[in-house]
């Protein structure tokens, strides 16, 4: 190839944008429904965001601030790699702080500092059928949609009450979109489904893979599923972060040692940096082994 | 002690120096070009541009040499580029009745019009290693047959369908463009222009085990090589000013059609049924392959009960694309700490919880329990 390939900003083409624009537009007037798309292939791996990616480039003007997190991280090696991508063929500004951010690209986890007007947090998307696996043709699961057909799905949840005597579904827990579509939340920890619920940020979700687009726009309502006596139930962790000391953070679990050392930290790891700045401290500094045991 | 983890930039910059390095391996050893594997790896190259779908032979092998021989990555790296191209229209459907001819064989005549033309073929080669290639052995000059006109050779099928043996083949409708699920979402069900799009690009490993496990009998389908061939076809383009076709070029395909036994059903009287395969170079593996899924998939129109895994369009489809495949199951080497996480609270609990239990009640009988989805 003697001439070296030029490529559009943000990469994909203006035809390819349009396409994808009109699908936001679609999922955006009809929440929580999946609007199929003529997704492309990326100079990323399918499984690796390139829906999220799509809808990034897409959506992307010159004046955007970028922020590309991986389990709440600025710095795991996706997320580096996707910023790097955008920094590249975009040439868009790129922060950490997600007060500063226009765009944020997500997977696995929605910021801890709340989102407000004017904000897009973009989902990457593995599986984006809530009923995939309930459910495995996708003849069958559009139609469930479309005829409201959700009997199944609350089957599953009160099997797993009459099991386990709650629900057993700790992420990617399924919500129900103003009233009408039931949708995954993408693999993020049922701990964040609650910040979907009348966010001011408007929120849309790429499944490249599965070619398959779906919006919340802002201030919707999002309800995790749940029955009356058995309410849905945050994640609760029973330590605040060693780091920051923060009590209302997802946290990770660092293993420290080989002997059962283990320390919770803030997965957002701009929340936990923005909280140390500010002169909050965690209790790292003293680290033992009884500090460091897994919770019971 | 720990502190959040910083340099994934750096880390992967590293790697992907270590990358190349290793590409490149032992430097004594002289740097293959990307001609060479185009001349002497034409098979590779052939199957990358197949599932790469992209007729490029100079590109695929660049491709495989930056894959470092991994062809599935090789085919990645093209379909990514191919994705950024620009359409500027559909080329006339090429006319692989007038190809020209390097191999053509029938399993069902003896002979027939065009003759059986064995070609370059491993077929009946004793598969026994050759140290010679190690020195770098030349081989005898190719054969030629001095002096013979090719006569034409019409595909078998025609030969049958004459005599209203085997299904006619459903004509070109002007209104109902070719579809292209690579410019629109597949859905289905999905018509057969749209089937044998994704069996072109669909993996060979995949669509070898499917065909084969029809012969097996999962989803029998009773099939003769009617006739596969290999050679070039022109490509033909009508550009939309000049009005007429122009010749863009000339590319190598292989082409089979199956003809299958059919006893008829309440939606179609007993005659032989097809089963095609077409694909970019020489591939007769992927092309039976093809040729055997298509006349699987082709089960429903048939009025055939859909029982076996290679008669189930979503099951095929949305498992043919390697690209898709691979990029899927190895992204869980990505991070998944967070749901990890999650799951790992769950456990806990459900361990505690199961704990209790039974120190309630030291005999209950209840201790099988399915860990969380």
């Amino acid at each position: 190839m003697s001439d070296a390939p030029a490529y559009n900003f943000a990469y994909l083409d203006e035809q390819t944008k349009r396409m994808i624009r009109r699908a936001i537009l679609k999922a955006i007037a009809i929440p929580g429904y999946q609007v199929p798309f003529a997704s492309r292939e990326m100079p990323m791996p399918y499984g690796w965001g390139t829906g999220g990616v799509q809808v990034t480039a897409s959506i992307l003007g010159r004046d955007d601030v970028l922020k590309v997190i991986d389990q709440g991280a600025d710095d795991t090696t996706n997320a580096v790699s996707i910023r790097k991508f955008f920094q590249k063929t975009a040439g868009v500004s790129t922060t950490t702080h997600t007060d500063e951010a226009t765009v944020i690209q997500t997977r696995h986890r929605i910021p801890e500092a709340p989102l407000s007007d004017g904000q897009i947090l973009v989902y990457q998307v593995p599986i984006p059928e809530p009923l995939r696996f309930l459910e495995p043709r996708e003849t069958e699961t559009r139609v469930m949609h479309a005829l409201e057909d959700y009997g199944t799905m609350h089957v599953k949840l009160y099997e797993d009450i009459a099991r386990h005597g709650h629900i057993a579904t700790t992420y990617a827990y399924p919500v129900k979109v103003d009233g009408r579509y039931i949708m995954d939340p993408s693999p993020t920890p049922k701990f964040d489904n609650p910040k979907m619920d009348m966010c001011p940020a408007l929120q849309l979700f790429g499944a490249g893979r599965e070619k398959r687009i779906y919006a919340l726009p802002p201030y919707t309502q999002v309800v995790s599923l749940d029955f009356e006596d058995h309410p849905f139930e945050r994640t609760h962790f029973d330590r605040p972060c060693a780091l920051c000391g923060a009590v209302d953070a997802y946290l990770d679990e660092v293993v420290t040692d080989d002997r059962g050392g283990r320390m919770f930290v803030c997965s957002d790891t701009d929340y936990c940096e923005t909280r140390r700045a500010a002169g909050h401290s965690g209790s790292a500094g003293a680290l033992d082994d009884a500090e460091g045991r897994p919770s019971p | 002690m720990y502190v959040a983890v910083k340099g994934g930039e750096a880390a992967i910059e590293a790697a992907h120096q270590l990358l190349a390095a290793t590409r490149r391996g032992d430097v004594g050893v002289p740097e293959l070009s990307s001609a060479q594997i185009r001349e002497q790896l034409a098979l590779a190259v052939d199957r990358v541009m197949c599932e790469g779908s992209l007729y490029d032979r100079d590109l695929a092998a660049i491709a495989i040499k930056q894959a470092r021989g991994d062809l599935i990555e090789a085919i990645f790296l093209v379909r990514a580029f191919r994705t950024t191209l620009p359409r500027f229209g559909y080329a006339v459907p090429i006319e692989t009745g007038a190809m020209d001819i390097r191999r053509r064989i029938s399993a069902t005549f003896k002979d027939l019009p065009g003759g059986q033309i064995l070609g370059p073929t491993f077929d009946y080669t004793h598969r026994l290693i050759d140290p010679s290639l190690a020195e770098g052995a030349q081989p005898a000059p190719a054969p030629r047959l001095e002096g013979a006109e090719p006569e034409p050779a019409p595909h078998v099928a025609s030969l049958l369908g004459e005599a209203g043996l085997i299904e006619p083949n459903r004509s070109a409708d002007a209104d109902q463009p070719v579809g292209d699920l690579t410019r629109d979402p597949l859905s289905f069900p999905a018509d057969r222009d749209l089937r044998l799009q994704a069996l072109a690009r669909g993996d060979e490993g995949l669509l070898l085990t499917l065909g084969y496990s029809t012969q097996r009998g999962y989803g029998r389908t009773h099939p003769f090589a009617g006739e596969i061939r290999m050679g070039e076809v022109e490509v033909e383009f009508i550009p939309e000013e000049l009005g007429f076709p122009v010749p863009l070029g000339a590319i190598t395909v292989t082409e089979c059609e199956m003809v299958n036994q059919f006893k008829g059903s309440d939606r179609a009287p007993p005659q032989f049924t097809r089963g095609y395969g077409l694909v970019f170079g020489q591939s007769e593996r992927k092309a039976m392959s093809m040729a055997l899924v298509d006349r699987s998939l082709r089960a429903k129109e048939l009025g055939e009960e859909v029982t076996a895994p290679a008669q189930d369009e979503e099951f095929v489809l949305a498992h043919a694309d390697n690209v898709q495949a691979t990029g899927f199951v190895e992204h869980l080497k990505l991070p998944h700490y967070v749901d990890f996480q999650a799951e790992l609270a769950l456990l806990r609990q459900l361990q505690a919880e199961w704990q209790n239990a039974r120190k309630d009640a030291p005999r209950s009988l209840e201790s099988s329990r399915e860990a969380a989805e």
